[in-house]
């Protein structure tokens, strides 16, 4: 957030040095904040003429300020929902998603947990205290203990409506990040939580240590998939990936066009890839839509 | 004669709005606290906000405001910071005040007001990676992050206050006193238990008062080490929320305007009102004893 005020800041100035710059305004999703950041940097290089002018505040700012008019491009980490698609249809906007990059949410347990692999239905009954026991699993008798974000997270909106469908466990530990969560479940031998899939790895792109990845399945008798298995992602088997939007007034044209281009080639997709995230066409999508 | 007349009325005016600012400042805030929470009630009944125990302005189905489990969550981890801090702080004040030489005490003293400088987010994070593996070690818990690790934190926090306070209240009782008590016969530990700590006992309220408020308003280092877990704690091996927590956490991304918005106001003003009782009392136990030593 904070970096992204200053480049914003910087990007400002340096178009005031600049003629005949035309500006894109983007706004929304903090998830999807600092990886567009990256996007129109690399972008800003290969086109002089442009100034791409970014603020994060929520994918739900981003929405209302594309409604509102102030903004060109919205930054979304979740699709628009109906009474935002009336709003837009009052006001005569044109509502256009485009998919640039995906994100990937992973299960992670204390390596004690006797568990592997769960399916969507019994995450969501852990995770909203119908579950309170590793015994109910076929672990040993211990009690559950739960880690996720605050409410102020979209990940926590998102895993709420994706996995639950109800109120979490009022017992749940709510954690400053995802990084506060590995560290947790690390300490926590009965522990269970919910990251963003860009933090499994290090640097280096190997697992970290003290942490066991939990895979997943839509649903009984289907195969449970991990998040780190590329071909299962791309396969769409995995269930909790999730697109990252951006929405447009009407058909991109000019120079938005041109940077939705940008992000689309191979060396945007590969910005995307080294921050953590998935590029859209190896989240498998298509298959994945949700229910 | 007149330009200095003028300047002499020119700085009085002048030292007293600055006294004024301060108290303007807290009646200001006050007053902005209670504006915006008495709109919360305008959705919110006061029998759910204050005997409520759920406490989830983000519910997947119907908002509920409970104050109740935030509120217990708040006093537990301040009576458990008194419990360990209040014997630590009259153990050292006393310490420092009657036994330690001078040179001991020159040491001591500043080690322990620079304890009063340390981050609050450092002590949080120290909350995290030290003392909550140790608790869970310790009780053979499966984490730390509990009330108790706040209390502990909390006391490392309050303590320097303790300890300052105490010692300036333990060092202002009367030698005449303590060589009554050495001449009919008694020896140091029994008149620093007898005589000099009951004479000083306001002294030590007062400390204990401070502290307490110092520890009640804290919300760095709780919403760190505590765990967050809304529910209704049931021991020091919970996980709980305080006050502080909750506002510090809801306050960024709440939107505007909402009876959601308003109740963080309403927890901000309970907490405010509490404060403001603890320092009122600190305040008229410290008049009694100004009254009293004269």
């Amino acid at each position: 957030m904070r970096t992204g005020l200053y480049f914003s800041i910087l990007i400002l100035l340096s178009a005031c040095t600049r003629r005949n710059v035309e500006t894109i305004t983007i706004k929304g999703s903090d998830t999807e904040v600092n990886l567009v950041l990256q996007l129109a940097e690399a972008y800003m290089d290969s086109d002089l003429d442009v100034s791409v002018n970014i603020t994060g505040g929520g994918s739900g700012v981003g929405i209302a300020g594309l409604l509102n008019g102030n903004t060109d491009v919205a930054n979304s980490s979740r699709d628009i929902n109906p009474y935002e698609l009336t709003l837009a249809a009052e006001r005569g906007v044109a509502v256009v998603p485009f998919v640039f990059a995906a994100d990937a949410l992973a299960i992670i347990c204390h390596p004690s947990v006797p568990l592997d692999s769960l399916i969507l239905k019994d995450l969501g009954k852990i995770f909203s205290g119908e579950i309170q026991n590793w015994q109910q699993l076929g672990g040993s008798n211990a009690k559950v203990s739960l880690y996720g974000r605050q409410s102020n997270s979209g990940t926590f909106m998102y895993f709420r409506e994706r996995v639950l469908g109800k109120d979490y466990d009022p017992g749940i530990k709510q954690m400053n990040g995802n990084a506060q969560i590995i560290e947790a479940v690390k300490a926590d031998p009965n522990a269970i939580g919910y990251i963003g899939f860009g933090y499994l790895t290090d640097e280096s792109g190997a697992l970290r240590d003290g942490i066991k990845v939990i895979k997943l399945a839509k649903m009984k008798g289907q195969n449970a998939i991990s998040p780190l298995d590329k071909a299962g992602i791309k396969a769409g088997l995995y269930p909790l990936t999730r697109p990252l939007y951006q929405f447009t007034n009407g058909e991109p044209r000019g120079k938005i066009l041109a940077f939705y281009e940008f992000e689309k080639s191979p060396f945007g997709q590969s910005i995307i890839a080294k921050n953590g995230y998935l590029p859209a066409s190896e989240a498998g999508l298509a298959n994945n839509s949700r229910q | 004669m007149k330009r200095r007349l003028f300047w002499d009325i020119f700085f009085e005016k002048a030292l007293k709005a600055a006294a004024w600012v301060s108290v303007l400042t807290l009646a200001g805030i006050f007053l902005m606290l209670l504006i915006n929470s008495v709109r919360a009630f305008e959705t919110i009944s006061f029998a759910q906000f204050f005997s409520g125990t759920a406490w989830n302005p983000a519910a997947y189905g119907e908002a509920t405001y409970g104050i109740g489990a935030m509120l217990f969550s708040t006093f537990l981890v301040t009576l458990g910071a008194m419990l360990i801090a209040v014997p630590l702080g009259i153990g050292t004040a006393a310490f420092l005040s009657e036994i330690a030489s001078p040179r001991v005490r020159n040491i001591l003293k500043p080690a322990i007001e620079m304890l009063a400088a340390v981050p609050s987010v450092v002590i949080g994070f120290l909350g995290i990676v030290l003392v909550a593996p140790a608790l869970a070690k310790l009780f053979n818990l499966p984490h730390g992050l509990n009330a108790l690790n706040g209390a502990i934190l909390l006391a490392v926090m309050a303590l320097p206050t303790l300890i300052s306070v105490m010692e300036d209240a333990i060092h202002a009782v009367p030698k005449s006193y303590k060589e009554a008590s050495y001449a009919l016969g008694a020896n140091r530990w029994e008149t620093l238990v007898r005589v000099t700590l009951p004479s000083c006992t306001s002294g030590i309220l007062v400390a204990i008062m401070l502290g307490l408020g110092r520890a009640l308003g804290e919300t760095m280092t709780v919403l760190m080490a505590t765990g967050n877990a809304a529910a209704m704690p049931h021991g020091f091996f919970d996980s709980v929320r305080t006050i502080t927590a909750t506002v510090a956490i809801e306050m960024g991304e709440v939107p505007f305007r909402t009876p959601h918005y308003y109740s963080l106001f309403a927890c901000a003003l309970i907490l405010f009102l509490i404060t403001l009782l603890v320092n009122v009392a600190a305040e008229r136990i410290a008049a009694g004893y100004r009254r009293k030593g004269q």
